[in-house]
């Protein structure tokens, strides 16, 4: 199925797997920073103050996740083409449209417009997280969408659910237009605002009640 | 449109945990570096392969950039701080409501999250021509693009311009301008202290660059003094979507009052040239009238006066002007 998952563009010309090895070698070539000279490998050593080393220890999820990271990749990239969590999407890869949302530490950013290297150290929870990992039962959430039957194509789905999480979590008491105000960084390509927000307000209530 | 490409291109990442270090990475790599700061802008410039930075220098986790404190006289903010953490800041809620209400206009959530003070205020001009990439005087050539005759420049100036049309796409540099805030600037040798009002310069005095950030440099604090703590406060942005989009007109103004006699005012507006734009007529005009509705409209007058229109941006002309009156109304 990940082998589907894919962008557009990206789509047409590699398969994943390719895809992977590729931007390594462009990290090889074109970075001047010798990455993978030395006995450590890809720690490719600390010889400059502040330089960031490329094997690092994510946490995502709750899991910590060693992953080989470029300098210049971004935690959508990461999440979806290294860890094959394909949950949050990409859409314009420009923070315009939301789709890549994440919670960094608890809070919704947009996953195309950071680089994972400024994520070590934080917990980043993806869609994939958001239920209870044992049990397997939906987080309040995910619960209000289905009980509400929010979204159409659903493409937007992931990020908006991320945007509602940090919002019930901040807010569990929001009126309309504070939840749209707290969703304003998500777009619908088709329109679905009215449910969408009905299960904003749904997963409000249903934060309320626990 | 944007285009998606498969990844930003390669350079060297660097992450200091000091300002000091920072200085000297800007300095090894002079020219080739890239200050990253939120990063919103930056990604942009790197995907599209318009600038191609060998280093970039990540200040976000340099803890003395950010965080909000009182200072004897009003409040100092480092740079890094996020606007979402300016938005939610008591002292800056109840005291410089004018600067959180400016920061709530950014973008989206999201963004406010990420974005920083500082990188709002040192983030590079929205003009499509000079993003695309096209070699105009901005970009180091010698043609304007967006002032030809035949050129999409709804957005663009109508006054402050030299050769180039770009404006400021800030929304938070008037109101800091307006507050009379002060951009600390970091150097290797020097430190200096800007008001916000000479922070951010015009194409007449260097053209490729927005504020006086020069390569090397580093805006580590702004600093909003207590003078106009309190003070009757007035921001509207006129954007085409109610999220995301940057001003058309933006208007920010502080007004001392005693009932509605101004005392004194300060009155900046964005989106109009390539820098905020402190009305100091308007302002002269304001100071020690009572306002009614006479006052509110010739203010509005006066605060086009000696504006040029392009092609498609006339409309910004009787916005400015609308903006600035219903700032003055405000008042009455
Ligand atoms: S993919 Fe990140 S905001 Fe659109
Ligand atoms: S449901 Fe299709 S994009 Fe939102």
């Amino acid at each position: 199925m990940g082998e589907a998952e894919s962008i557009g563009l990206l789509e047409t010309k590699y398969s994943r797997r390719n895809f992977i090895k590729g931007v390594i070698a462009v990290g090889a070539t074109a970075s001047s920073a010798g990455y993978f000279i030395g006995g450590s490998g890809l720690l490719g050593a600390q010889s400059v103050p502040g330089a960031a080393e490329r094997l690092i220890t994510l946490n995502v999820n709750g899991q910590q996740r060693r992953v080989d990271v470029l300098p210049n990749e971004t935690l959508a990239m990461t999440l979806r083409y290294r860890l094959n969590l394909t949950g949050t999407k990409l859409g314009c890869d420009r923070a315009e449209c939301g789709a890549c949302t994440v919670l960094i530490d608890g809070v919704n950013r947009y996953g195309c417009s950071t680089l994972t290297h400024q994520v070590r150290g934080s917990s980043v929870t993806t869609i994939e997280g958001l239920e209870n990992p044992d049990t397997g039962e939906l987080s309040l959430v995910q619960q209000a969408v289905i009980d509400e039957g929010g979204f159409q194509c659903a493409f937007c789905a992931p990020g908006f659910i991320m945007s509602m999480t940090a919002m019930v979590n901040e807010n569990p008491n929001p009126t309309r237009a504070e939840a749209a105000h707290a969703l304003s960084g998500n777009l619908c390509r088709c329109g679905d605002y009215h449910k969408i927000l009905n299960c904003a307000m749904r997963a409000a209530e249903l934060a309320r009640s626990v | 449109m944007a285009i998606i490409r498969d990844m930003i291109p390669a350079f060297e990442l660097f992450q200091p945990t000091t300002v000091e270090d920072a200085l000297v990475l800007l300095a090894e790599h002079g020219q080739g570096a890239w200050v990253l700061a939120g990063g919103l802008d930056s990604y942009d410039w790197f995907k599209d392969r318009i600038k191609r930075p060998e280093a970039v220098i990540d200040l976000g986790g340099i803890d003395e950039l950010t965080g909000i404190s009182d200072a004897q006289d009003g409040l100092e903010i480092g740079a890094m701080t996020t606007l979402t953490e300016i938005v939610r800041h008591e002292r800056v809620r109840s005291e410089y409501t004018l600067l959180a209400d400016a920061a709530e206009h950014v973008a989206t959530p999201q963004i406010r999250n990420q974005g920083t003070l500082g990188g709002n205020i040192s983030q590079d001009t929205r003009c499509w021509y000079y993003r695309s990439g096209w070699p105009c005087y901005r970009a180091g050539g010698n043609t304007c693009y967006a002032a030809a005759p035949q050129a999409m420049n709804r957005e663009h100036a109508i006054m402050g311009t030299s050769r180039c049309v770009a404006v400021s796409p800030s929304d938070t540099a008037h109101a800091l301008v307006a507050l009379d805030a002060k951009m600390i600037v970091r150097g290797r040798r020097s430190s200096n202290v800007y008001d916000a009002e000479d922070f951010f310069i015009g194409p007449a005095t260097d053209i490729t660059r927005m504020t006086v950030l020069e390569s090397g440099d580093l805006l580590t604090q702004i600093n909003i003094p207590g003078e106009w703590a309190n003070a009757h406060f007035y921001y509207e942005k006129v954007r085409d979507r109610g999220s995301w989009d940057f001003q058309l007109v933006s208007v920010a103004a502080a007004f001392k009052t005693s009932g509605n006699t101004i005392d004194d005012a300060r009155i900046v507006v964005n989106g109009v040239a390539p820098f905020p734009v402190r009305l100091d007529a308007v302002e002269r005009l304001v100071r020690g009238t009572s306002v009614d509705e006479a006052v509110a409209i010739e203010a509005g007058e006066i605060a086009i006066q000696g504006s040029h229109a392009l092609k498609y941006n006339e409309y910004k002309q009787p916005m400015m002007s609308n903006l600035v009156r219903r700032a003055v109304r405000s008042v009455a």
